[in-house]
């Protein structure tokens, strides 16, 4: 009420009498521009004139405080004959398909679960975001720390379960043999060297650093995908299910046919910036590994990082950043025109 | 909408989102234990006998003592609220404006204006760290706060533009036509009658853009380079590692207290920020 009774007096004294200003934007093209120059001004400061600057970076030979020549496209030919850049273009690829399939299935996975209504559900919802909210470099360290080749809880669970059910094998196949005279036989000394010193060292292999690396990403993803999938399954009038099912469709059947081409357009647009964000991840892989072990998880963005930032060869930096440029647009382009089917059909 | 029977209940919805649950959850729960638990406890060989790996019967607040005396983490907090509340607030404002103006206003080249935000949203800032530390050192803003409160914007008010433009569409035009035929000047009856219709669109943004802020790293890792300059999860990163040391109580309490603003922000505005992300999603 009482911002009512403000506007309408601001109304009323602006009535009275108009300065030049108001005039002016009184027009719709002058007001446009003017509520647009800001955002105008900043992105172009700090996004577009960046972009050129990357692009004459690239092209010529510039150090940390060094500007250099203008070389042409040598910078380009250096890093594609880089074998460490093709492993982490590689590495980028296979990262974002694998964890982008995994947190598609399962925040749609969670996402129909959470769209069942029981106690509580407000309240879980909110303690499911917690992963996609904290910040990411705190929340790897805390895995980081999970992986801990001496310490790791995540081995100490493994080793539990594996000798847990062992035992149980064993138990089972003693009480089998030795029947009818049953009798614990002393299994765990045998068991023991089964499982070595049990140390899984999770970010010192290649291949296990890399799963570490996707877990985490998937970790922190799922909560998003399943958020907004979440909020796509609720715009689905439950009439249409009801009708399925009096037709005799399954619980599949409903959701192959009912649920799934209803969420794909929303789905589609999910996948597109998770896909953006995980190409371009740069602070997971730098906390957790580092980009190793040798540039075993080594991504676009770290090896930019490294090379740029690191060694202080900006020149080659940009280039690498440059570089992941065509193969975004290239993915951006074919997602779009997808969703573009997608939503005309 | 569960038919069947109680197993199926327990195997196909209890049983999964359990799993869910607790796997979403284990590593901050790990976070506090790790916290709170003495260093005697904490680098025991995690096969050594009798070891109680998921509580503590000695909690400890030594770690959180270190982490405030010992290091710059209280600096760091500082700065981070400061940045992300000023590019908060920057990114709010010319969100606001430039989302009404693409959603309400005809002029030139509003639609291709409007693209080229949209173009910009999905520019990750990892594409620009390095051509934009090199303007920052020229624009001699390196190792200032100004540094990450002028670019932050750059991927706060994409999203912002987008969310709020969104949200405008929604208001009824005639609510604003009626101010106008009382005589109100346009630039009025924006700020007066269409703005504050728009306040939870206006807190889905900035609660959105605060947590992005306080997330960002990339850019604070780049841009800032004395300790008392940094932000949380730098000044995490490169001072409680020392070499091949990782100091893990002080990491992981340091982890816990600086996600704390986050989650409280968070825990008030649950419901602006679910909306939020449906409404980045659905554009």
């Amino acid at each position: 009420m009482a911002l009512l009774s403000d506007a309408s007096s601001g109304i009323a004294a602006g009535t009275a009498r108009r300065g030049p200003i108001t005039r002016l934007l009184e027009d719709e093209r002058r007001l446009g521009i003017a509520l647009l120059a800001p955002t105008v001004i900043l992105l172009v400061l700090f996004i577009a004139y960046p972009f050129v600057k990357g692009v004459e970076l690239a092209v010529t030979d510039t150090r940390v405080g060094v500007p250099g020549p203008y070389v042409g496209l040598d910078n380009f030919v250096h890093v594609w004959q880089d074998g460490i850049f093709r492993v982490a273009v590689w590495n980028t690829c296979l990262y974002t398909l694998v964890t982008t399939i995994f947190k598609t299935i399962l925040g749609l996975w969670l996402a129909l679960l959470l769209n069942r209504s029981f106690r509580g559900k407000a309240f879980m919802r909110a303690f499911i975001l917690l992963p996609f909210i904290i910040p990411t470099v705190l929340s790897t360290f805390a895995w980081k720390w999970m992986f801990d080749p001496t310490f790791s809880v995540i081995n100490w669970v493994i080793l539990h379960l594996g000798l847990m059910s062992a035992k149980l094998v064993a138990l089972t196949v003693s009480a089998v043999v030795n029947f009818p005279h049953f009798s614990q036989i002393a299994i765990d000394a045998d068991l023991a060297p089964l499982f070595g010193s049990g140390r899984i060292n999770w970010l010192g292999d290649p291949t296990l650093a890399m799963i570490a690396v996707i877990i985490v990403n998937v970790w922190r993803g799922v909560p998003f995908y399943a958020i907004s999938l979440l909020a796509g399954l609720q715009t689905i009038s439950p009439e249409l299910h009801e009708a399925a099912a009096i037709d005799g469709a399954g619980p599949w059947q409903r959701f192959r046919h009912v649920t799934w081409p209803l969420l794909l357009p929303v789905t589609m647009v999910i996948v597109l910036f998770s896909v953006i964000q995980t190409f371009a991840d740069f602070q997971l892989v730098y906390v957790l590994t580092g980009g190793g072990p040798a540039n075993a998880t080594q991504l676009f963005a770290t090896y930019a990082y490294q090379i740029g930032i690191g060694t202080g060869l900006l020149s080659q930096g940009a280039t690498i950043s440059l570089a992941v440029f065509p193969v975004l647009l290239f993915v951006v382009i074919v997602q779009l025109l997808y969703i573009r089917r997608v939503e005309t059909t | 909408m569960i038919e069947g029977a109680r197993w199926r209940r327990w195997v196909f919805f209890y049983l999964p989102l359990t799993a869910f649950v607790v796997s979403l959850l284990f590593p901050f729960y790990w976070m506090i234990v790790t916290a709170v638990r003495p260093d005697n406890e904490l680098y025991r060989p995690w096969n050594a006998p009798n070891y109680a790996p998921f509580w503590t019967l000695h909690p400890t607040l030594e770690h959180v003592r270190d982490l405030l005396n010992d290091t710059l983490f209280g600096t760091w907090m500082l700065n981070t609220m400061l940045i992300s509340l000023a590019a908060t607030a920057i990114s709010l404002f010319c969100g606001l404006l430039a989302g009404y103006a693409l959603a309400r206003l005809k002029f030139p080249f509003a639609g291709s204006i409007g693209t080229g935000i949209f173009i910009t949203y999905l520019v990750p800032q990892t594409l620009l760290f390095i051509p934009l530390s090199d303007i920052i050192r020229n624009f001699h803003l390196g190792d200032s706060p100004w540094a990450l409160i002028l670019t932050y914007p750059t991927f706060l008010i994409p999203f912002c533009t987008w969310l709020m433009m969104g949200y405008f569409k929604s208001i009824p035009k005639e609510l604003e036509e009626c101010a106008r035929i009382d005589g109100a000047p346009r630039w009025k009856a924006m700020l007066y009658i269409i703005f504050p219709v728009a306040i939870p669109g206006i807190l889905s943004a900035g609660i959105f853009a605060f947590t992005l802020s306080w997330n960002e790293f990339i850019y604070a890792l780049v841009f800032l380079s004395s300790p008392e300059q940094k932000t949380v999860p730098v000044g995490v990163t490169s001072e409680l590692v020392r070499g091949d040391v990782f100091y893990w109580g002080e990491l992981m309490a340091g982890a816990l207290l600086g996600s704390i603003p986050v989650a409280f922000v968070y825990s008030f505005f649950v419901e602006y920020y679910v909306s939020g992300i449906t409404g980045s999603v659905k554009g």
